[in-house]
């Protein structure tokens, strides 16, 4: 299954994941809060809670064999060197890439995000040009893009939404012109959960001769993406929201481009030459990993990637599907609450909200003392809560460790601060 | 919850003593929250709004006449917790001379009620904007010797 059908697929009960076995592998539910509740963690998409394995890798780099990488010619050196590459070798097949050489490190998809937008942008991009994004995009999406517009002379566009929050792809065409040169869009709304259809996005991009970049910050962790079925160009995404460490991310991208483009940070490892009056390049991906990696966070990437591979991304989407579902119709019985995103069927594990009378972050505090962990603001996307109408909202995202009983405890913490701020 | 609602700081903080820990403290800013007096529809406006909160909050200063004059302060939240800091600040500040809102040491009341350590980053910048926007009208006032009428 690919992230680019508008449908998500129909949960499949057989498929569904072990709940109790899968949240039986994260350490951070052993113990309770500090007030003594348990935690009810529903702020996957901000960052997910990490597993035995994941935390055990990256304790073993730094017991066993830790050094600086791509450095040393010594046992640990090449054991590191080894280590960061298979990790390069499992996060290329995971995404469905060919070359390991593609697959960039980064310090997550905001500075992925921004090396495209840079060294890409500000040597191709000419004034009067066009880039394209979505009303949906995070901030991290966006505000690169209006700097290097900025700095460029191009303009910025939004393909825009429709009134079930979802893209208005018959809208496409007012948007999408001959001056487009880069549609840059989210796999997945951190807000709406909406997932677009990445395809055919792409293949109306493509015509119009513009490259496309999804982010994948919150849809890698959720949906199958596979860059060649999607005819991407550039994907970007966080390891920390993939149940990896923090500190480290992604970028892939068709090595002629990577090839094409200037570096965007300059430093140690990424010169091929330096001389007095100039440097040349190292062949990518090294000409994009200047300085010293976040090594055993992104060694410890790999293991998170089997860790999402063992656990199947097809049962991922179904246990998604289900807890979406009860999620929305839990919801829907709380009396002046409102949900901002699309029927469960079009979006991913993310449920925004607001409740008449109840500003989002009175909420979440009062939630916190049910141990009920959400998030509250405009989750870096401004723009978007402009059309919303709202200027805030509470979030509950999901993740592998999530049950149904999480959700009744949101409900039943809901109307807690309900009665504690006088609006039962 | 005690039915006086205490005018004074040190009265204040005899009740949050009394309440003990944080929850109950916490309660008892929404029940103050909910006796600070609305703001007129019409100050509701982008120029009485304070910077740095997550949630919004209007503020207002009028001058009682007298010697020195007193500077009265309305404000209001949509975030009833907030609201309940508007209500410390309230007591701290408002009906006070300029000369007395400027030396009021507000950072050690704050320390002393727990809130510096109660309270996320996001509210304490949010509370930092109120106290400097307070700050600001009363250095006004003290420069040209009568309140500046910021409604």
């Amino acid at each position: 299954m690919v992230a680019t059908s508008e449908t998500a697929p129909p949960a499949n009960p057989h498929d569904a994941l072990d709940a109790a076995a899968v949240r039986a592998q994260f350490p951070i539910f052993e113990r309770p809060l500090p007030n003594g509740q348990p935690l009810v963690y529903l702020d996957s998409a901000a960052s997910a809670q990490k597993p035995h394995s994941v935390i055990d890798k990256e304790r073993e780099c730094y017991e066993r064999y830790y050094a600086n990488a791509y450095r040393g010619d010594y046992q640990f050196g090449i054991h590191i060197d080894e280590e960061l590459e298979a990790t390069r070798a499992k996060v290329r097949d995971f995404i469905g890439a060919t070359q390991s050489e593609e697959i960039i490190f980064t310090s997550g998809t905001t500075m992925s995000i921004n090396l495209v937008a840079n060294a890409w942008g500000r040597k191709f991009l000419r004034a009067g040009d066009e880039i394209l994004l979505t009303q949906m995009e995070h901030h991290a999406n966006l505000v690169p893009w209006q700097q290097v517009a900025h700095a460029m002379g191009a303009s910025v566009r939004y393909i825009p939404l429709t009134s079930d929050w979802r893209l208005d792809l018959n809208r496409l065409d007012e948007v999408l012109t001959d001056r487009t040169r880069i549609v840059a869009v989210s796999g997945m709304s951190n807000v709406l959960g909406t997932v677009p259809p990445i395809r055919e996005i792409a293949a109306a991009a493509r015509k119009r001769g513009a490259l496309v970049l999804v982010d994948g910050a919150q849809s890698v962790p959720h949906l199958a993406t596979n860059v060649r079925d999607l005819d991407i160009d550039f994907l970007t995404f966080s390891a920390h929201k993939l149940y990896g460490p923090s500190g480290v991310g992604v970028l892939w991208g068709r090595r002629r481009l990577l090839e094409s483009m200037d570096p965007f940070l300059c430093g140690g490892h990424m010169i091929s030459e330096v001389f007095w009056d100039h440097s040349t390049w190292a062949a990518i991906p090294a000409k994009f990993e200047a300085g010293t990696l976040p090594i055993a966070q992104a060694i410890a990437l790999g293991t998170a990637v089997d860790f999402v591979t063992g656990l199947g991304v097809s049962a991922i989407q179904a246990h998604d599907a289900d807890l979406t579902a009860y999620a929305h119709k839990r919801l829907a019985t709380v009396s002046g609450l409102r949900i901002f995103g699309p029927e469960p069927a079009h979006k991913g594990p993310i449920v925004s909200f607001a409740i008449e009378g109840i500003h989002p972050q009175d909420l979440a505090n009062l939630v916190d003392r049910k141990g009920v962990a959400v998030r509250h603001g405009h989750h870096c996307t401004m723009p978007l809560h402009s059309l919303l109408g709202v200027s805030a909202t509470t979030r509950a995202s999901f993740g592998v460790y999530t049950t149904r009983g999480d959700i009744d405890v949101l409900i039943e913490a809901i109307e807690f601060a309900r009665q504690k701020l006088r609006r039962a | 919850m005690s039915s006086a609602r205490p005018t004074t700081i040190p009265e204040l903080i005899e009740t949050f003593d009394a309440l003990g820990d944080w929850e109950a403290q916490c309660d008892y800013l929404i029940d103050l929250g909910y006796d600070v007096p609305d703001l007129p529809e019409s100050a509701r406006t982008d120029a009485n709004k304070v910077h740095g909160c997550q949630s919004n909050v209007w503020l207002i200063a009028a001058t009682k006449p007298g010697n020195p004059p007193k500077i009265e302060i309305q404000a209001e939240s949509d975030s009833m917790i907030v609201q309940g800091l508007i209500a410390v600040l309230l007591i701290a500040y408002s009906g006070k001379s300029a000369q007395e809102i400027l030396q009021t040491d507000i950072q050690q009341i704050f320390s002393r009620l727990g809130l510096n350590r109660q309270l996320s980053s996001a509210r304490r910048n949010g509370l930092a904007g109120m106290v400097q926007r307070i700050r600001s009208i009363a250095e006004q006032s003290a420069a040209t010797g009568s309140a500046a009428e910021s409604s």
